[in-house]
């Protein structure tokens, strides 16, 4: 079976006063009906660029390239803006960040999920209405028919993002483009909206690809995993792959950074990756993760072999990082 | 399908927004005091041949300068007194407010329409549209308001209309400004994004998810230009280049009377004062309005 997304050779370049900088340089993946694909990367590393290209919605200084892009069998990458609209909010969803800024305070939260299904399926404002209520009853609000006349700043954070999820879900996406979607939540509500999306994915089989930077969530929710670094995907497996055997030295560099409770010592020096991320504006040239990576040597400089062992993907010189990886 | 996913969150459903809307209005003193005030020169304006006493045109030369009522040889015949002509003085301010809410109105509209468009067009789609507008703005403020008009108005000659126009094709300056600012601002939050990932059109972002949340300082600029013009209509009146008389503009009764200024206080404090309470009472609206209206205020 095709995949529902695929993604092959993805650029984008964004213009700056100082010259260009590659936000996401060549990058290849394919999401299946149902699936949950991960995008991990610290920030700046291209994730939400990744998104708002696979959405269109990149700002006007950014260009996007790619080879083939594809969604549900038909082209991406050279659609008409009348077909995209169509796609966006109907067959390909996305959810924002920042749940206090992504709902428009002049309207209330009923007028907003009605819209989007009215706009897109042609409904009757009653039928909108009951799909609304349906679905903010789904991810939790209650009551429903009275929320429908509140405002987004009536509604709490972890709220507004179950709205979120809710307008996302009103036209029954295949595809949902989740950008970071706890970041913005306290710890409490950051389970209970993985929770929601877990349930809703299996319950739906809506493909999801969460953007994240939070290798906890990536652990919780992921079925395969791709990790960015430097606008370029440097890993990428099955969550169980990657989580029991990583093999790029940012990745392990990655997951010696986070605590483990009950294993970490208290006062213990968390693990850290020397260095900062490489400026990409200009031409950026062999493994970017060089500078900080422990087993740097000449051939780094050079282009860098895509290795697969068994579905697993990385991108490094060696062909074998030795295991004493975080350094 | 019914059964949920998650806990449901026992929060307070608030008082409906309706009621909150209501108390926000009526707690508001500024937008009472004003609205009551510019709700009596409108029923002054649209009333102006039921309530005034007599015929604002109407001569008598028998019977000039009659102080008004509170003055020790005032008449009841006539409230406010009479001017230079022996026109009562009191239908002349009631039918002047006509002129100058008519003015206010049309000039408000005019270049609101005018520069709305041209700042959300340049605030929103930015580079070169932005480049070409700020152009056009720049021109504009580079002309003065009141040589422009006296320019125009000298050559075409005065009327109403000619007033109107020329100062709805100059002030909309304000209003471009204001609305590229604010909607630079606007355009930028994940909401204007979030309604193009739901498959927005662009004329529809603009006019439905972008105006209405620039709304509030689209009224308070619209509001100071409906006060300003009503002003500089006075202004242009008073140096004889605007409305012509006998029109009952009050601008041009100050003009008027302003021979008389030392002997006949009154003839230049009564429009003088209808003048700048209906300024103050748009002004007082205008902000009342955004007040209660704004929707960032109250994230």
């Amino acid at each position: 079976m095709a995949p529902l997304l695929s993604v092959s050779g993805l650029t984008v370049d964004l213009a700056t006063p100082r010259g260009t900088l590659h936000a996401v340089r060549d990058i290849s993946f394919d999401i299946n009906a149902g699936e949950t694909l991960c995008l991990v990367g610290e920030s700046g590393c291209g994730k939400s660029m990744t998104a708002l290209a696979l959405m269109g919605l990149l700002p006007n200084s950014a260009t996007r390239r790619a080879r083939h892009l594809a969604f549900e069998g038909g082209d991406l990458a050279n659609v008409t803006p009348r077909k995209l609209a169509s796609l966006r909010g109907n067959r390909m969803a996305m959810i924002f960040q920042e749940p206090m800024t992504a709902l428009n305070p002049a309207y209330t939260i009923g007028d907003q999920l009605i819209e989007v299904h009215r706009r897109h399926k042609g409904s009757t404002y009653a039928a909108a209405r009951e799909r609304a209520i349906e679905l903010l009853e789904k991810v939790g609000i209650t009551p429903a028919g009275e929320r429908l006349g509140q405002f987004p700043h009536q509604l709490s954070g972890g709220l507004r993002q179950r709205v979120m999820i809710a307008m996302a879900l009103m036209c029954g996406p295949t595809l949902l483009i989740a950008d970071e979607p706890t970041t913005a939540l306290d710890v409490t509500i950051q389970a209970q909206t993985l929770r929601l999306l877990i349930d809703i994915q299996r319950d739906l089989g809506v493909a999801i690809l969460l953007i994240t930077h939070d290798l906890g969530v990536v652990a919780r929710v992921a079925q395969r995993v791709a990790v960015m670094y430097a606008g370029e995907i440097v890993e990428s497996a099955t969550a169980a792959s990657l989580f029991r055997k990583p093999r790029h030295p940012y990745t392990r560099g990655l997951m010696a950074s986070i605590p483990i409770p009950g294993r970490t010592p208290p006062g213990e020096r968390l693990g850290s990756i020397p260095g900062i991320v490489p400026s990409l504006i200009g031409e950026v040239r062999g493994c970017a993760f060089r500078d900080r990576c422990a087993f740097a040597f000449a051939p780094c400089a050079e282009t860098v072999p895509w290795r697969v062992d068994n579905e697993h993907g990385w991108r490094c010189t060696l062909p074998e990082v030795p295991a004493e990886a975080a350094a | 399908m019914n059964e949920s996913y998650a806990p449901p969150l026992l929060e307070v459903v608030g008082p409906t927004s309706g009621a909150l809307l209501r108390r926000r209005i009526f707690t508001h003193k500024g937008l009472l005091i004003g609205s009551t005030l510019l709700a009596i020169v409108l029923l002054m304006a649209l009333l102006a041949p039921l309530i005034a006493p007599h015929d604002p045109y109407a001569q008598d030369l028998t019977q000039r300068m009659i102080p008004p009522l509170w003055y020790e040889n005032g008449t009841w015949a006539h409230v406010l007194g009479t001017d230079n002509l022996g026109r009562d003085y009191l239908s002349r301010v009631i039918y002047g407010a006509r002129i100058s809410l008519l003015i206010g109105l049309a000039v408000m509209v005019i270049s609101g329409l005018i520069g709305a468009a041209l700042g959300l067009a340049a605030g929103y789609f930015g580079g070169r549209t932005d480049m070409v507008v700020t152009f056009f703005i720049t021109i504009r403020l580079a002309m003065p308001v009141i040589l422009v008009a006296l320019a125009v108005v000298a050559m075409v000659g005065g009327s109403l209309w000619v007033v109107v126009l020329v100062l709805g094709l100059l002030k909309w300056d304000r209003f471009a400004v204001v609305m590229r600012a604010a909607t630079q601002q606007v355009r930028s939050l994940d909401y204007v994004t979030a309604a193009a990932a739901t498959g927005a059109s662009t004329p529809r972002i603009i006019v439905a998810e972008v105006l209405p949340n620039v709304l509030p300082q689209l009224i308070v600029v619209a509001s100071v230009e409906a006060a300003s013009a009503i002003l500089l209509e006075a202004a242009l009146s008073f140096l004889g280049l605007g409305v012509q008389p006998p029109l009952p503009s009050w601008g041009l009764m100050i003009a008027e009377a302003k021979a008389y200024m030392f002997f006949s206080f009154w003839l230049i404090a009564i429009p003088g004062t209808a003048l700048a309470l209906l300024v103050l009472a748009i002004n007082m609206v205008g902000d009342g309005i955004r007040d209660v209206s704004a929707p960032s205020g109250r994230g």
